[in-house]
């Protein structure tokens, strides 16, 4: 799996080995193994509860593993304090100082490290042009509004030039466009200040967009590691499948190498390895549908439902013969009520072992 | 501005019971002894005697120790108080208040036959063959007095400050790479300021004007400003002096908060 390959880098810069972590009783970080390389930019993904941000808090020291090991250059850091750690957040509700200004606010980590003043004053100015807020040093936080907290809590971070920078949704509060902005904004930065980056979000989009490594969660287990690619187009089960973008989930049972059936006919597929007669399920994104108004000549006739134009694109539902509901992103439409035939090629069906239940 | 006829009843209250009873103790400190409507300072000239400064310097005194007492014993409390989980908190609130319920004098003529020299602590003591101390009628008697009374002030303006900070920042400090002792320096101490001040506030107060604490755990020997104020209405029957003595207070009470609630300028309305 990717996260070996990975591991055996000499740049790595943290390394999880078997974190598990409980909350009275309640185990909510099972087995995470991961490693993240040096100018690395990681996104952990998941829904709410999937324990995400507990993994970063544990980067971060503000969280205990019940086992398991934290490694940051080669070193445990398990019993190392928070205070003492290389690594700086950027925290989801920003936390910055109300009691102090915007200069006094990124100078904290600065001041509490000893620097000397000029030195300081150069560096917090560098940090705020870095964010895109010269002259801001003398503003109250309370004057400032949501992206621009969010700015100087990056600048309160980056300026204290971490090893590792932690993100917990530092984008959620946002606006959309403004989150667009930033998203392009951080990645930027990321590169030209050369840390590496641990971001967490529930957004797949954001994740897709922004990262190198993107790491899927559910229900404290690590799901899938990868590219964004990687994850997108190689789901390693359903749960990943349905998080990241649209898919279609179906019933089906594997016949032979590169040959499955579902939907009532047998279709020419690449996956093997599966038992002869082993039920899967059959993952196909929406946009790998291809649709004609010919479909006499198509692999599958369907009716169309409902139309939804979504601006690239037309979201159409479509239901087969044998009451299957299949959704279709297509740049042509069909109106409600024809009949469409629907192909598919062989390399974007994607077939996944059934999931066992307590996986 | 709007009329607003609910506010007419706070208004005739606050004239007949606020207003007017301070523009009596001014009128009554600015008369002449020795009836007819004659105005005079001699009164105030009165109160700059040294013997009288020294009265007020040492209710100042006695008040300030004490106020530095109480914030120094409250606020651990209120440390403690705002880091309990929510059940044990209500517990420990209602320990810290039961006290309270007790009658104000009861609780100090407690304090009498705790400290006086055939008292229950000289008696433990003489178990241990210790002589008996004199403990009771000490300026130090009169500042467990008050520090035993007026803690309770002390520490709920400020728990109820540090309650509501934002465990984030406390997050956000040590991320940048602050100590435990660094944090409470530069992030809790300065947030809980107005709890602080307001801390200050209520016990300064009391404690600067009471004359029950010192004369109970004072003795009679033991005069403050508030003493002598109730001397010369009670006993002496000098209403003038008495007056002005009372506006000497106010205006001390007056200055002291003005001071306080200037060096206060992060956040407004931290007073009480």
């Amino acid at each position: 799996m990717t996260q070996e390959n990975q591991g055996k880098t000499s740049q790595e810069m943290i390394r999880l080995v078997d974190i598990h972590k409980e909350f009275e009783g309640e185990t909510v970080l099972q087995r995470i193994n991961l490693s993240i390389a040096k100018n690395e930019f990681v996104t952990l993904l998941g829904p709410s509860g999937c324990g995400k941000t507990t993994t970063l808090r544990i980067i971060g020291g503000f969280e205990h593993p019940t086992s398991g090991d934290v490694m940051f250059d080669g070193q445990r850091i398990n019993d190392i304090p928070a205070y003492q750690r290389k690594v700086n957040t950027v925290f989801q509700r920003y936390a910055l100082f109300p009691h102090l200004n915007v200069y006094e606010n990124i100078a904290f980590g600065l001041h509490i490290a000893k620097k000397d003043g000029k030195e300081i004053k150069a560096k917090v100015k560098a940090a705020l042009n870095l964010v895109d807020m010269p002259g801001f040093e003398k503003r109250p936080i309370r004057s400032l509004s949501g992206g621009q907290q969010q700015r100087v809590a990056i600048a309160r971070a980056v300026v204290n030039e971490p090893k590792v920078l932690l993100l917990d949704e530092p984008l959620a509060a946002l606006d959309l466009k403004m989150r667009k902005e930033m998203q392009l904004e951080l990645k930027n930065m990321q590169k030209q200040l050369g840390i590496t980056f641990v971001f967490v979000t529930h957004d797949q989009e954001e994740a897709l967009t922004m990262s190198d490594t993107v790491v899927v969660m559910k229900g404290g287990v690590i799901q899938q590691i990868g590219s964004p690619i990687n994850i997108y187009n190689e789901p390693q089960n359903v749960f990943v499948a349905d998080f990241i973008g649209e898919s279609i989930i179906l019933e089906g049972r594997f016949l032979e190498d590169c040959l499955v059936e579902f939907a009532g006919r047998t279709f020419p597929c690449v996956d093997k390895g599966f038992a002869p007669g082993e039920p899967v399920d059959v993952v196909i994104r929406p946009e790998d549908v291809d649709i004609s108004a010919d479909p006499e000549s198509a692999m599958l006739q369907a009716t169309v439902t409902s139309v939804v134009f979504k601006g690239v694109h037309y979201e159409m539902l479509a239901e087969t013969a044998a009451g299957q509901e299949w959704m279709i992103h297509s740049t042509t439409m069909a109106p409600p009520g024809q009949t469409i035939g629907m192909s598919l090629k062989p390399d974007n069906i994607h077939l996944m072992k059934k999931e066992v239940q307590g996986t | 501005m709007r009329r607003n006829w609910s506010l007419y009843p706070y208004i005739l209250w606050m004239v007949l019971f606020t207003i007017v009873p301070i523009l009596l103790v001014l009128y009554y400190s600015l008369l002449a002894d020795g009836g007819g409507f004659s105005l005079t300072l001699s009164h105030y000239a009165r109160v700059f005697e040294p013997l009288y400064l020294a009265v007020i310097w040492r209710s100042i005194l006695l008040a300030l120790v004490s106020t530095v007492i109480c914030l120094l014993l409250g606020y651990p409390v209120a440390m403690i108080l705002a880091a309990s989980p929510a059940k044990q908190q209500f517990s420990l609130i209602v320990l810290f208040v039961v006290p309270m319920w007790m009658n104000f004098l009861a609780r100090t003529y407690a304090w009498m036959s705790l400290l006086e020299t055939n008292g229950i602590i000289n008696t433990v003591l003489g178990f241990f063959g210790i002589e008996p101390l004199s403990m009771l009628y000490t300026s130090g008697a009169v500042v467990l007095g008050m520090v035993y009374n007026y803690l309770p002030f002390m520490v709920f303006p400020i728990f109820t400050v540090l309650r509501k900070l934002d465990p984030s920042l406390l997050e956000a400090a040590e991320d940048l790479g602050a100590n435990p002792l660094k944090t409470f320096m530069k992030v809790i101490f300065p947030l809980s300021l107005p709890g602080v001040l307001s801390g200050i506030t209520m016990v300064f107060m009391p404690a600067v004007t009471t004359f029950v604490i010192s004369q109970l755990l004072g003795g009679g020997q033991f005069t403050l400003i508030g003493n002598l104020i109730q001397q010369q209405y009670l006993r002496t029957y000098d209403w003038g002096f008495g007056s002005s003595l009372s506006i000497i207070l106010m205006v001390i009470i007056l200055l002291s908060m003005g001071l306080i609630s200037r060096s206060n300028a992060y956040e407004e309305g931290g007073i009480l």
